[in-house]
């Protein structure tokens, strides 16, 4: 059987929210567009699975970062979109700052400044 | 909470809904996506479903995250063990039942026990209150009316006057009033009581006003009356005061002047009072030996219980000498004199319910809380049965992932639900059994008011054991059953020859408890049952059946030689009525619980006994045989020499060797009773005197014209053939053509004795009751576990029958597991009761607490039921056909 995503990466503890948060900064989105938007710019190497997916979103929904209401999808099927509240965009901003922090710290041990 | 849930329920099938369909929209999207980009449908839709993975364990997870998992879990725990229960009538049955009776026996006995000893009164600040008494009662001095009656009121009045450790001093008595005019006369309690009763015991009035001090001032007899609220209500409409409530009693009118409040019933507990009158200034000093009243004070504060005891002592003697006894001999008034009063707590009043029933109720506590745990051990037993009757589905559940906590929870739900449910029906049963408690401690002659209720303490209490019973006796088998290792559960499940010994230990511990704790029980009721047994058939030394008696008294006063007349005149009219065999006056009845007794000299020695003065019919009405000398006779009149028929415990303690007949004896004075010389001219056996109870005393009886305190009023013993009824009216109907005015009241001799029996009676119906169901929950378990043996050995049992072994050979094997269960039982319950059963010897009767032939029959009666029901499960297993014995597994 073919494999089309071996070089996906296991997505760290934490940070499928921040991706959640963040897709859905470009509007409203339902649970398939998220996972497709993540994938597509993650440049098909971060996969959501629908196991992770879901809870994440009811859970950010129920922390209240996320509401959710039905309409319609581009091929006008019925389904469920969510939008970021703006609690969730103050999470967003302070999840990303935290993330550039983490990236650095990370980049500064794996590339000591001696190379530089 | 409970608002949440039902939201949370009614919100819950839409979020699911949803839920489903946002899963739907999911799989439909891909599915259009992998069309648009070229896939047959059929394919896109395989692939669609492939690529969203699991859908039930996607939906679990994203539900899980609604937050109300545990609450659901909760949920589902409880509709799964009701489903349990609801599918296992016979062990549902059987353990609610037992809790239930468990729980309600227990908390309707506490109930009672808190009414009558734990709970103080209702007033404000109870724990200030103290009794003052003197230090070891009066022995007896002077006239002593009433079970609370302790201190003269000269006595009480000085020792208001004097001391400094209470902010007041309050005293009452108890008398009978009767309320109304003739024939429509009711009975009513009345309480005489101190100006500073209300104002010391800080009683609120509830309509009116209460006595204050001024209204001790007025002259006697008194005229304001308080009521208490069930009165007012009963008998007075509960109308509004105004100054035409007024009250006929006793012959005079009083004014209603005030209510008080519902709660409030008097200090002693389990009593009650219709009408408070407020004390009178007499016209002359009030008697020196008339120890009448209760007193009762409030603690000034910073002053202790003891030191305002060392204050009181300190004081006594004082008080003994401004008080001193008048008319008694010079002994008397030195032991007056010695007297020492001393202060008691008294927060919760004063009870003579508490004196007569605190050791039978602690008592009784005990036998509950041993037939819980009889219940308990059953409800263990069960559980364990059950849950090792899992153990299969236990493993099963285990391996295939299930948490150990996540089981534990679900066992926990079951249990509680067992012991919520007992529980509540034992409460509910509590009030039943309490209510029925009380109603069978009042007697015609003495009715108990005790306000037993379902406060919180009892429902802590009843709540507490049905946690402790649901946590301990229905988690912990779960907890041994998961600790196992799940493949080797699979792996014995059955496959087994023989049971591991094991394996059963816990219940087999328990099943010997139950039957060494249900042997003490049937013990201590085979003990308590042989003593009323013993009561009721006692002979008391005179006839008991068919004897009424009739209290007789003329209104108002009649001249002195007019008295003789009439009392010869009443004995001759009561002997006339047809039925009536034989008729007898008396100046005490006999077994009631009251006494009156005289010191006298005779010879050289100084005595005292009691002293009854009765009419020459009353020994032969009374069946009391003479053994030598004569009888009393009309020519004994109270012009004619003083004479005396004496009891033999009278001879045996005065007269020694000498004969009794013709000895004298001289009484010494006592105010209404002046020194007086008897000669002894009969002796008849010993007769109990004041209660069953007590040994005969040396009596001495004297003729009832030569009694000092002769009146227009009798006590007359009447020996019928008719009915009780009949007697009394006919009786009644002579007497009142006779004496028109003459108010005559009836009663029956043996129901009155028996009525002082109650609490034995109480004893025995309880005790045997408890026993009883203790054997039944005992037995039960023992049969529970014997089948359960049984249905373990059931491989074992097949092959030795399908190898030749005989029935009875079967028979005998698992009846010999029973009694490796019942003996050990037995004897460690022989062993205890020996140790338990000595606490009861003071209410016992006629019987010693460590009485052979019961815990023989105790024993024997335990091992019969218990055999039987061992026998069941043995022949069930006798009868087994080897092949499908076999072919179980």
């Amino acid at each position: 059987m073919a494999q089309p995503y071996k070089n996906r990466i296991e997505l760290l503890q934490g940070t499928l929210d921040m991706l959640i948060l963040r897709t859905l900064q470009w509007g409203p989105q339902h649970g398939h567009g998220i996972a497709q938007a993540i994938r597509g710019n993650s440049g098909e190497l971060l996969l959501v699975e629908t196991g992770s997916l879901y809870p994440a979103l009811h859970r950010l929904e129920k922390q209240g970062w996320l509401s959710a209401e039905w309409g319609l999808s581009t091929n006008n099927q019925r389904a469920k979109f969510y939008k970021l509240t703006a609690a969730g965009k103050r999470q967003l901003a302070a999840e990303q700052s935290k993330w550039e922090l983490l990236v650095k710290a990370i980049a500064g041990v794996m590339k000591p400044a001696r190379e530089a | 909470m409970i608002r949440r849930i039902v939201r949370y329920l009614l919100r819950r099938s839409a979020a699911e809904a949803d839920l489903d369909e946002e899963v739907r929209t999911h799989i439909a999207i891909e599915r259009q996506h992998r069309i648009d980009s070229g896939e047959t449908p059929d394919r896109a839709q395989m692939e669609a479903l492939k690529d969203f993975g699991n859908v039930l364990m996607v939906t679990e997870v994203t539900r899980d995250m609604w937050g109300w998992g545990w609450l659901e879990n909760l949920w589902q725990d409880l509709r799964h063990g009701a489903r349990l229960l609801w599918l296992n009538p016979a062990f549902t049955i059987v353990v609610v039942s037992s809790l239930a009776l468990g729980v309600g026996a227990n908390t309707a006995i506490f109930q009672l026990l808190d009414a009558v000893r734990l709970r103080t009164l209702p007033i404000d600040r109870p724990h200030e209150l103290a009794e003052i008494r003197i230090a070891g009662g009066n022995g007896g001095m002077g006239v002593n009316p009433g079970r609370y009656a302790r201190i003269t009121r000269p006595m009480w009045e000085e020792t208001r006057r004097q001391q400094k450790a209470f902010t007041g001093l309050l005293a009452w008595s108890q008398f009978e009033l009767r309320l109304g005019k003739g024939s429509e006369r009711l009975r009513a309690k009345g309480l005489e009581v101190s100006g500073e009763f209300f104002p010391v015991l800080r009683v609120a009035p509830w309509r009116g006003r209460l006595f204050q001090q001024e209204d001790e001032s007025f002259a006697c007899p008194a005229t304001r009356a308080v009521v208490s609220h069930s009165f007012w209500q009963s008998q007075m409409g509960g109308r509004e005061l105004g100054p035409d409530s007024k009250l006929f009693a006793n012959h005079q009118l009083y004014e209603v002047i005030g209510v008080t409040p519902p709660n409030f019933n008097g200090v002693a507990v389990g009593e009650t009072f219709d009408v408070a009158v407020p004390f009178c200034r007499p016209d002359k000093e009030p008697r020196r030996d008339r120890f009448a009243y209760n007193v009762m004070g409030r603690l000034r504060p910073g002053w202790t219980l003891e030191r305002a005891a060392a204050h009181l002592d300190a004081l006594s003697a004082g008080i003994m000498e401004a008080t001193e006894i008048q008319g008694y001999g010079s002994g008397t008034v030195a032991r007056y004199r010695k007297f020492r009063l001393t202060a008691y707590p008294t927060s919760n009043g004063v009870s003579a319910l508490r004196e007569d029933y605190d050791s039978s109720l602690w008592l009784l506590l005990g036998m509950t809380g041993l037939v819980l745990l009889i219940a308990c051990a059953n409800l263990a037993n069960l559980m364990l049965a059950r849950s090792s009757a899992r153990e299969r589905e236990i493993a099963l559940r285990l391996s295939l992932g299930a948490s150990r906590g996540r089981l534990l929870r679900q066992f926990t739900a079951e249990s509680g639900l067992l012991a919520v449910i007992g529980a509540a029906l034992g409460v509910g049963l509590a009030q039943i059994l309490g209510r029925i408690l009380v109603t069978s401690l009042s007697t015609q002659s003495s009715s108990i008011y005790l306000p037993v209720g379902l406060d919180w303490r009892v429902l802590l209490f009843a709540t507490a054991v049905a946690a402790v019973t649901c946590v301990v006796f229905g988690t912990l088998p779960a907890v041994r059953v998961t600790r196992m290792q799940p493949e080797s559960v699979m792996r014995a499940g059955g496959r087994g020859l023989t049971a591991g010994r094991e394996r059963f230990s816990l219940q087999r511990v328990m099943v010997v408890t139950q039957i060494a704790v249900s042997l003490i029980l049937l013990a201590g009721a085979l003990l308590f049952v042989r003593s009323f047994r013993n009561l009721m058939t006692f002979d008391p030394g005179m006839r008991q059946q068919g004897i009424s008696i009739a209290f007789v008294g003329m209104p108002g006063t009649m001249p002195k030689e007019r008295l003789e007349g009439f009392h010869r005149e009443l004995m001759e009219e009561v002997v006339a009525v047809p039925g009536v065999r034989n008729a007898g006056s008396t100046s005490n009845v006999p077994l009631l619980g009251s006494s009156w007794g005289h010191g006298f000299d005779i010879g050289a020695t100084r005595g005292g006994a009691t002293f009854t003065w009765v009419s020459p019919g009353y020994f032969e009405t009374m069946g009391i045989p003479l053994i030598s000398g004569r009888r009393f006779d009309p020519r004994d009149t109270s012009s004619s020499k003083r004479v005396a028929i004496v009891n033999r415990a009278f001879v045996r303690r005065f007269c020694r060797s000498a004969d009794p007949l013709g000895q004298t004896l001289r009484t010494g004075a006592e105010p209404g009773y002046p020194s007086t010389l008897y000669e002894i001219v009969g002796v008849i056996p010993d007769t109990r005197y004041s209660g069953l109870r007590d040994n005969a005393p040396p009596s001495v009886f004297a003729p009832g014209l030569q009694f000092p305190q002769l009146g227009p009023w009798a006590a007359v013993m009447i020996h019928a053939e008719t009915p009780q009824a009949v007697t009394a009216a006919n009786v009644k109907a002579r007497l009142s053509q006779k004496f028109p005015e003459l108010v005559v009241e009836f009663e029956d001799f043996r129901g009155r004795i028996q009525d002082g029996l109650v609490r034995e009676r109480i004893m025995a119906i309880l005790s045997g009751f408890f026993g009883g169901l203790s054997a039944v929950l005992a037995t039960v378990g023992l049969y529970g576990v014997v089948s359960y043996i049984v249905a373990h050995r059931r491989n074992e049992i097949g092959i030795r029958v399908a190898l030749g072994a005989r029935k009875e050979q079967v028979i005998r094997m698992v009846m010999r597991d029973a009694a490796r269960l019942l003996v050990p039982g037995l004897s460690i319950g022989v062993a205890l009761s020996l140790a338990v059963t000595r606490g009861a010897s003071a209410l016992l009767f006629g019987i010693k607490p460590y009485d052979p032939p019961t815990l023989v029959a105790a024993a024997a009666l335990l091992a019969a039921i218990a055999a039987g029901a061992s026998f069941v499960p043995a022949r069930r297993a006798a009868s087994l056909d080897p092949l499908v014995a076999l072919r179980h597994e």
